[in-house]
């Protein structure tokens, strides 16, 4: 279990506007017919502007990467935040409340392999140890140590997909959608590793002090979701 | 010529030591003004020692062995060394007894984190004082300690560490899947904390009266919102949370006290009410505290204590970030 540990950082966390981080990329069109929905504007997201900041009455969007959300929401520069499960397993050691599953961008992290090609099991037989090119070294390392197999997890961080077939690695662990970036590489999944979606998190001292407006978001938040 | 030091450690230089200095003044004059004697222990001890306080959690993260081979820890807080003190030079003093510190302690760090590896603590523990009493002058202290560093918008967090043990023994929940489920609580994985109470298989009511009472957190009314809740564990806790209110208010420091039945600090030997201190200007906790009423027992002396520490550098972050929002009139 994490041990806080005296860490400082300045941001001000709890003086106006609640604070809302949005992460850009593929939860971002999702995410914002979610929060449409609760009644927040987010018409000034969606237009062509490129500020990073949209302030609002009630609260103020922060746009930006999802694996950088819980970076800024355990510091507190945002007070809440959405980001995918996969990005909370990753950074797992993050202090963040996870407060809610929003049930949106739903994907499954998987072992994949080349089709037809035994590779990986050759390695783990032969040489004891597969070699996994991932973009989520911790999340690889943690399911293979929990199901008592060795790996080298190695890290890359553009197309996972090109590892196995240069010979870099014998399979990857990555996330997958539809699957079908996987089937156009001749890749097929062997292992579901979790199956992730959207979730609301929550900065610890946010949480406390801010505590009715962040019930009374994520109380619109669930009815939003469906949950 | 640059010679590195390790990270999460660093060097103090005039400026900020002027500032800090003053801090540290400031908290031990509230603390002695109090009755609280300052005290200093080494910071090396003998590990088997320290492990007796609590051997889950506070074990140090540097150990070596000395010249005679005998296995030495640096101390990762001030609570196990003090009971270790009070155990052995106290042992027939008359209680309570009041002890004060500003200290240096020790903890791994997770890489670029930014976080202290040897970070200074400034706090109390009174010793022999049972609650409700003794967890109201403790809060009473935080607070004077609070107002001395200039924080007067900081508040405190109010919960009990044996509200969830209790209820989940109460519902049949032992070994594994209760410590998953209190781990759950402790790093407040809500999604997580639904699925494993979904599976240990209590009920959907129960799931949902365990998730509802970890957001259960305001003013006192949530002790009535939590009793409505139901269960003997709910009715205990809240009663000696409610206990600790009415202390507090009697003493007139009850103001900035939230009560949080949510809370759960990581170190074992809590039991009993927990404290957290926040303020609005930093997004991490100040510091904690609470009762160990077990602790000194670990080490031959059978007496109930309480207290809690300040990380001094967050404070001193917290005072600079009031100051300038005082100055821009925010």
């Amino acid at each position: 279990m994490s041990v806080e540990v005296a860490g400082t950082s300045r941001a001000n966390p709890t003086d106006g506007p609640l604070k809302l981080a949005v992460p850009r990329g593929a939860l971002l069109g999702s995410t914002l017919d979610v929060l449409d929905a609760t009644g927040i504007d987010t018409a000034a997201v969606r237009g062509e502007s490129r500020a990073l900041i949209f302030p609002g009455a009630e609260i103020t969007l922060v746009t930006m990467r999802p694996s950088d959300v819980p970076t800024y929401v355990e510091a507190g520069a945002a007070d809440v935040g959405i980001t995918g499960k996969d990005v909370l397993l990753e950074q797992a050691d993050r202090l963040v409340y996870e407060l809610l599953d929003l049930g949106y961008g739903r994907c499954r992290m998987v072992l994949a392999g080349r089709k037809g090609d035994e590779r990986l099991g050759e390695a783990q037989r032969r040489l004891g140890m597969m070699r996994i090119a991932t973009k989520y070294p911790r999340i690889a390392e943690r399911h293979f140590e929990a199901t008592g197999r060795q790996v080298e997890a190695i890290e890359v961080k553009g197309s996972v997909e090109l590892a196995p077939l240069t010979g870099l690695a014998d399979g990857i662990v990555d996330l997958v959608a539809t699957g079908r970036t996987l089937e156009e590489n001749d890749l097929e999944v062997r292992e579901e590793i979790v199956e992730c979606t959207a979730r609301f998190v929550a900065n610890r001292v946010a949480h406390k002090l801010r505590a009715e407006e962040i019930d009374a978001l994520t109380a619109r938040l669930k009815e939003a979701t469906g949950g | 010529m640059i010679h590195p030091i390790p990270p999460g450690t660093r060097d103090i230089l005039p400026d900020e030591m002027r500032e800090l200095r003053r801090l540290h003044l400031a908290l031990i004059e509230v603390f002695e003004s109090r009755g609280y004697g300052e005290v200093a222990t080494p910071a090396i001890e003998y590990d088997e020692v320290l492990a007796r306080g609590d051997g889950r959690t506070a074990d140090s993260a540097y150990r070596f062995f000395d010249e005679s081979g005998d296995l030495l820890a640096l101390r990762s807080d001030m609570t196990v060394p003090i009971a270790r003190l009070v155990a052995s030079r106290y042992a027939s003093a008359e209680p309570p007894l009041r002890f004060c510190y500003l200290a240096n302690a020790f903890r791994a760090v997770r890489p670029q984190r930014g976080q202290m590896r040897e970070f200074a603590q400034a706090g109390v523990e009174l010793i022999g004082a049972p609650a409700p009493e003794g967890t109201a002058e403790v809060v009473e202290v935080l607070e004077a300690a609070l107002d001395g560093a200039g924080l007067d918008r900081a508040v405190i967090g109010l919960g009990d560490a044996d509200l969830f043990r209790q209820l989940l023994t109460e519902l049949g929940l032992e070994g594994e899947v209760r410590d998953t489920i209190l781990e759950r609580l402790a790093t407040h994985d809500l999604v997580g904390l639904e699925d494993e109470l979904s599976r240990a298989g209590i009920g959907d009511e129960q799931v949902a009266t365990c998730v509802a009472l970890s957001q259960l957190r305001g003013g006192r009314e949530v002790l009535d919102e939590a009793r409505a809740l139901g269960g003997a564990a709910v009715e205990r806790a809240t009663a000696r949370i409610g206990e600790t209110f009415e202390a507090l208010e009697a003493r007139g420091v009850a103001e900035r006290v939230r009560v949080d039945l949510g809370l759960l600090r990581d170190l074992g030997y809590y039991s009993g009410a927990i404290l957290e201190v926040y303020d609005p200007a930093l997004g991490h906790v100040l510091g904690g505290g609470g009762r160990y009423d077990g602790l000194l027992k670990r080490f031959g002396v059978d007496l109930p204590a309480a207290g809690f520490a300040l990380y001094l550098e967050r404070v001193h972050v917290a005072q600079m970030e009031e100051e300038s929002r005082r100055e821009s009139g925010r």
